[in-house]
């Protein structure tokens, strides 16, 4: 079949201070009417700057180069004007922050009117029936009201609709859709995946869907380009791709699902870290002259005790109130209950009470880009706990302390004397896992350590925090929304919604029998690379 | 895999984002030049008073508002007239006056003897120097003396009471640089303790703080300085202290925003559950993170604080004479900008290159800080 | 909206009486007083004066009859300019700087806003570094540098337009006191503007205007626009309270019957009563303007629009 969109040794770079940098390094691909292509790789690939630099859309430090004919007319250096044609009305877009991609200063309605007015002639009020028409279209419940609406007015979910109602506007032959779902959550994720299927067909238009997630690749695309450092690795179709992966890379990522399960501990292993009827109310700030503060209740008694080797998984959606409960464990915040670290009850401790116990209970955090200090190195970040816990040691003790503990987590231990900004993502967690190891903690709160991660990267993260784990006997709770992590990693499971605790249970329990329906729910969105 | 090999050089020592900072800095051009040229300026004025000879404070009586000029006074010409001058206030007659090089000769009579002391009256004019009687005859009543021209250079002329522009110019940079840098420094020390004391904290503590800050915002800071002037007297800590007392509100503010958005930072979050105390996090992570947009501050506060004190210079309530300021020197040039232009143009050049130089240099820290730009 | 800004005039109040009070003690620490002249008056005319005055009375109730005065709108007599009361020299001297004012600030604000949008479109040009560094000479230059070398090129040298005064208020008169005054705000809202277009462009919702092939201009206009002139909004609000009161440099400098020239003057002669009546209204303009400025934002905003 002759394809809607040719790509021929496309490039594109970047000029730097540092020198030209080849973001896409001479690529070819296909697009073919009516198809879902998925484009995979992981971050720097250039598998998005790809997409831009057709649509014309690189910052203004990018230049694309080579060839990109849409139904056979060329896109590279089409002046402005003609490439306006085509963008918007023949291949439209949708990104990756539905909190960011529309305007904030104008409603939602106006805005997609813009498109169509602009593209199809007629004022934007003539528009209006038709954009309620694509609201209703894309599943916006009271469309009528809903026009009007601003974007900060609108769920994270609603605004991809609205996004993915722009898009379909003037009914296009292509919809680009760049990492759509990345922002949201798993079960919003599910319905807008299932809404862009049903109306591909519907309109009969092709999907060439950026994606690092190999799941949805599997469940969604039919063909399929693997790009890594801004060349493609390798194209087929879905099924052969997943089934007998030809480059290496390829089966690399395929393999980096996490896999494995952890044994439950001993059934009288004893308990070390406990929080009895947690809850934790969230001062709304009132300002200056408002009436009254309100609150919010973030974690509406739970419940929760963690034994000796055990790992809790604790999964939710955002809002869930998960990170908060992981923080009200570690007594870090202002919260009710009864907590208890061992035999020692450290519910009606204050600060000062509480930091000779901080060594024994550790948290790793999610962004490996804002948990180090970007003014520190590496070294004086590792050994800050030593610094407070223990003061005595020489230089060269606390630089010993350093070595090891960077090895420990597999660093070189050169990187002591460098600043976080020059370790990759997965380099830098491994720097934050060193600092809380250092201490020799008994209980570690793992608050989405490989949310942030490639799914590559998170593979090697996951091996060490259980390496880690077996060979000092740590316990862990291990907060994430990613249920194949957490299938891996834990063996007891808590299922987190709106601050309450859906349903828990041993891992295998709650993944081969969930009993809830919004665990049901959680599962079913998954998808699995897997069949 | 990859990830977890580091080039293994055995000492590896890092690029702080400092020093980074500092390079891009180096390779911004317009931020280099000024740069330099502040350097220029500040040399000029802190160094140059050892290379000329004339004290600010020196009066000229004889060079009042002299226009600026590379030549040196006196000229030839006006020579003889100076020299008539000195004899009429001597009481004697000018018989003849010849100039050769550096040296004079000059024939003087008068009716009775005349004193040998009325040398004198020839080394108080400005032109001439080390005056001695070469020759008595006619009793005393005719004398030739002998001495040296004393050529003085006014590059930049001298002012209304007759002391050498160049000489204010340098000591009103002096005053304006260092009120300038002292001024910061002061609003520095208030702004940055006041801001991430008030953003650590938050809650109560942090309203009833800002609330104070919104207070003095709508005093008219220009009457709170005026009293403080008037208050404390005109002495040149004073005016530091008082335009430092002033500045540190917009940098209380940065400081405080730039606090907050760190404690959401995880960082802060790992330094609490590593159990340091309060201080000690706002001493290792709040402070030095806030740096950056802190010295970016400072390169826009000197310039303010400098315009301050000229300002109040310009009112009247800058340092007092003979002390001066670029602010001082402008005020005096405006006043006399139809009959001595140079009065305005020379401070006003260098005052306006500073203060050009100092925004260049400001605007290249920020491009080297932002974090965008990495 | 209506509860929302009777709510901020409600909490102006505090923040006046407070500024009020604190300017109203200031002042009176102050060593010296008004009578206090180069030649020391006799004692028992200076008895007489302060006796005329009130200032023989304790400090606690000169202070409670003047804020017991000022709520009916007296702001007392002034010290230096014994015929008038400080109600009426405001009177006179405000519509002056206001016109000035006014004129300076619609100069400084379409003018900034241009020349920064020129600059931003056309981001790391010659024309952009051109104009930038136009801008930063204003930012730089006092307007007491401006005000005398405007003088000599356009009043003096070319005598193209009058040194000074407001004569019958015609525009030749306002001429160059304007460009003075207007200068260096319009250098500061032509960098605001830049810095806050540039950012403006490089949001993820303007690369959505392009991705949807909506033309520059619209991009630029309905899009980059709105959300660049936030900042501006911001500024706007200390910038026309500054200039609608007066500059005491300029109007000095050109010879301008305004408001702006008694502050300073009050402050040196210690005339209580001028300074007090000058901050009472420095005071309520700011406010004022933060308040009409909180209001542009909301329309402007609809994320911090207030019911």
């Amino acid at each position: 079949m002759e394809p809607i969109l040719a790509a021929r040794g496309l490039t594109v770079s970047f000029t730097t201070p540092d020198g030209d940098v080849h973001a896409v390094k001479g690529i070819d691909l296909d697009v073919r009417l009516g198809e879902t292509l998925a484009v995979v790789g992981e971050s720097g690939s250039g598998k998005s700057q790809t997409m831009m630099g057709i649509m014309g859309l690189l910052a203004s430090n990018g230049r694309v180069s080579g060839s990109a004919k849409y139904r056979g007319q060329e896109m590279v250096g089409l002046p402005p004007k003609a490439l306006n044609e085509i963008r918007g009305a023949k291949i439209t877009m949708i990104f990756q922050e539905p909190m960011t991609s529309l305007d904030p200063l104008y409603p939602v309605g106006k805005q997609i009117a813009e498109v169509i007015a602009h593209h199809r002639g007629g004022s934007q009020r003539e528009a209006r029936p038709r954009v309620l028409e694509l609201l209703k279209l894309v599943g916006i419940p009271d469309p009528e009201r809903r026009i009007d609406s601003y974007p900060h007015e609108m769920s994270g979910g609603q605004r991809q609709r609205v996004m993915i109602a722009m898009a379909l506007a003037n009914e296009p032959d292509i919809l680009i859709a760049d990492e759509p779902t990345t922002a949201l959550d798993v079960t919003i994720q599910a319905q807008i995946l299932k809404l862009l299927r049903d109306l591909q067909k519907r309109f009969d238009m092709a999907i060439v869907l950026i994606t690092h997630d190999l799941g949805i690749v599997r469940h969604f695309a039919e063909r399929v380009v693997v790009m890594r450092h801004g060349a493609v690795v390798e194209q087929g179709a879905t099924a052969d791709i997943f089934g007998n992966p030809q480059a290496d890379y390829t089966r690399m990522l395929i393999e980096a699902e996490p896999h494995g399960r952890k044994a439950a501990p001993a059934d009288d292993a004893p308990i070390i870290l406990e929080g009895r009827n947690v809850v934790v109310d969230y001062k709304i700030d009132g300002g200056f002259l408002k009436a009254r503060a309100s609150t919010f209740r973030a974690v509406d008694n739970v419940s929760i005790s963690l034994r000796e080797g055990q790992t809790i998984g604790i999964v939710g959606e955002s809002g869930s109130g998960k990170s908060t409960l992981g923080r009200a464990l570690l007594r870090l915040i202002a919260s009710e209950g009864v907590y208890r670290f061992g035999k020692t009850d450290i519910s009606s401790l204050d600060r000062s009470g509480m930091r000779p116990l901080r060594r024994s209970m550790q948290v790793v955090f999610q962004d490996p880009y804002g948990s180090l200090s970007p003014r520190q190195t590496v070294g004086e970040i590792i050994t800050e706990g030593l610094y407070v816990h223990e003061p005595q040691l020489s230089r060269t003790e606390r630089d010993k302390r350093a070595i090891e503990a960077l090895t420990e987590v597999g660093l070189d231990p050169a990187a002591r004397n460098r600043y976080p900004h020059e370790f990759s993502g997965g380099q830098r967690q491994r720097i934050a896992i060193a600092r809380a190891m250092i201490l020799k903690p008994q209980a570690v709160i793992l608050d989405e350590p490989t949310s942030a991660l490639d799914r590559s990267v998170q593979g090697q993260v996951i091996e060490l925090l259980r390496d880690l784990q077996s060979r000092h006997g740590l316990s862990y709770v291990f907060i994430s929304h990613d249920l194949s992590v957490v299938r891996a990693m834990s063996d007891y499971v808590v299922v987190m919604k709106d601050g309450r605790i859906v349903e828990e249970g041993s891992t295998d329990a709650i993944f081969s029998a969930p009993k809830a329906d919004y665990t049901k729910a959680l599962i079913g969105a998954a998808y699995n690379i897997g069949p | 895999m990859t990830d977890a090999a580091i080039s293994s050089a055995p000492e590896v020592k890092g690029r702080s984002l400092f020093q980074l900072a500092v390079m891009r800095f180096r390779r911004n051009r317009p931020a280099m030049a000024g740069s330099v040229m502040l350097v220029l300026i500040a040399c000029f004025s802190f160094f140059g008073p050892f290379f000329i000879s004339h004290g600010y404070d020196q009066v000229f009586s004889s060079y009042v508002t002299i226009p600026p000029s590379l030549e040196p006074r006196p000229g030839e010409d006006t020579l003889e007239d100076a020299m008539k001058g000195v004899a009429t206030r001597a009481r004697v007659e000018l018989q003849s006056f010849t100039v050769e090089g550096e040296a004079f000769t000059a024939v003087i009579t008068a009716k009775d003897p005349i004193d040998p002391r009325a040398t004198r009256y020839f080394d108080r004019a400005n032109e001439f120097d080390k005056t001695e009687v070469a020759a008595t005859e006619d009793e005393g009543r005719r004398l030739t003396l002998k001495g040296v021209v004393d050529r003085e250079y006014f590059l930049f002329g001298t002012d209304t009471n007759g002391r050498d522009l160049m000489a204010r110019v340098m000591l009103g940079g002096q005053i304006s640089i260092a009120v300038g840098l002292l001024a910061s420094l002061v609003s520095l020390g208030i702004g940055v303790t006041y801001g991430a004391i008030s953003g650590y904290m938050g809650g109560r503590i942090d309203n009833v703080m800002m609330r104070f800050v919104e207070i003095l915002y709508s005093l008219p800071f220009v009457f709170l300085v005026v009293v403080l002037v008037v208050f404390f007297g005109r002495s040149f800590i004073l005016i530091f202290l008082v335009i430092g007392a002033v500045e540190w509100l917009d940098m209380a503010r940065i400081v405080r925003g730039q606090t907050l958005s760190l404690k959401r930072r995880e960082f802060i979050g790992a330094a609490e559950a590593l159990g340091l105390t309060d201080w000690q996090i706002i001493r290792r992570h709040v402070i030095p993170n806030t740096i950056g947009p802190v010295v970016i501050f400072v390169t826009v506060i000197v310039p303010k604080v400098i315009l301050l004190e000229s300002f109040l210079s310009f009112l009247g309530l800058g340092v007092q004479a003979p002390l001066t300021s670029w602010g001082s020197l402008i005020a005096e040039g405006a006043n006399n900008i139809q009959s001595a232009p140079w009065l305005l143009v020379f401070p006003a050049i260098f005052f306006v290159v500073t203060l050009f130089s100092l925004n260049f240099v400001g605007d290249g820290l920020r491009d080297a800080f932002d974090p965008k730009d990495r | 909206m209506f509860a929302f800004v009777l709510r901020r005039f409600v909490s102006a109040v505090p923040t006046l009486f407070i500024v009020v009070t604190i300017s109203f003690f200031l002042m009176r620490f102050a060593p010296g007083g008004p009578f206090n002249l180069e030649r020391p008056l006799p004692p028992a005319t200076m008895e007489n004066l302060m006796r005329a005055y009130h200032l023989d009375q304790p400090l606690w109730r000169q202070y409670l009859t003047y804020m017991g005065n000022a709520l009916t709108g007296d702001f007392g007599p002034s010290y230096i300019y014994k015929d008038n009361t400080v109600a009426e020299l405001i009177g006179k001297g405000l519509p002056y700087s206001m016109e000035l004012g006014f004129y300076a600030l619609l100069l400084a604000l379409v003018g900034g806003v241009i020349v920064g949008t020129i600059a931003a479109l056309r981001q790391n040009s010659a024309l952009d570094f051109a104009v930038m560094s136009v801008a930063t000479v204003g930012v730089t230059v006092p307007n007491f540098v401006v005000g005398p070398v405007l003088t000599l090129i356009f009043a003096i040298t070319l005598a193209w337009l009058p040194a000074g005064g407001w004569g019958d208020g015609s525009l030749r008169f306002l001429v160059l006191p304007m460009i003075a005054l207007a200068l260096p705000q319009l250098a500061v809202f032509a960098r605001l503007t830049r810095g806050s277009m540039i950012e403006a462009l490089r949001t993820d919702h303007i690369r959505t205007a392009r991705a949807y092939g909506l033309p520059a201009r619209s991009v630029v206009v309905v899009h980059a626009m709105r959300g660049a002139m936030l900042p501006i909004v911001s500024y706007l609000a200390p910038c026309a309270a500054a200039l609608l009161t007066g500059s005491a440099v300029v109007e000095t400098i050109f010879t301008i019957p305004g408001v702006g020239r008694y502050f300073v003057l009050g402050a040196i002669n210690r005339d209580y009563t001028l300074v007090m009546g000058t901050v009472v209204l420095i005071a309520i303009f700011v406010i004022v303007f933060n308040l009409l400025v909180d209001i542009l934002y909301g329309l402007l905003d609809p994320r911090v629009r207030h019911d």
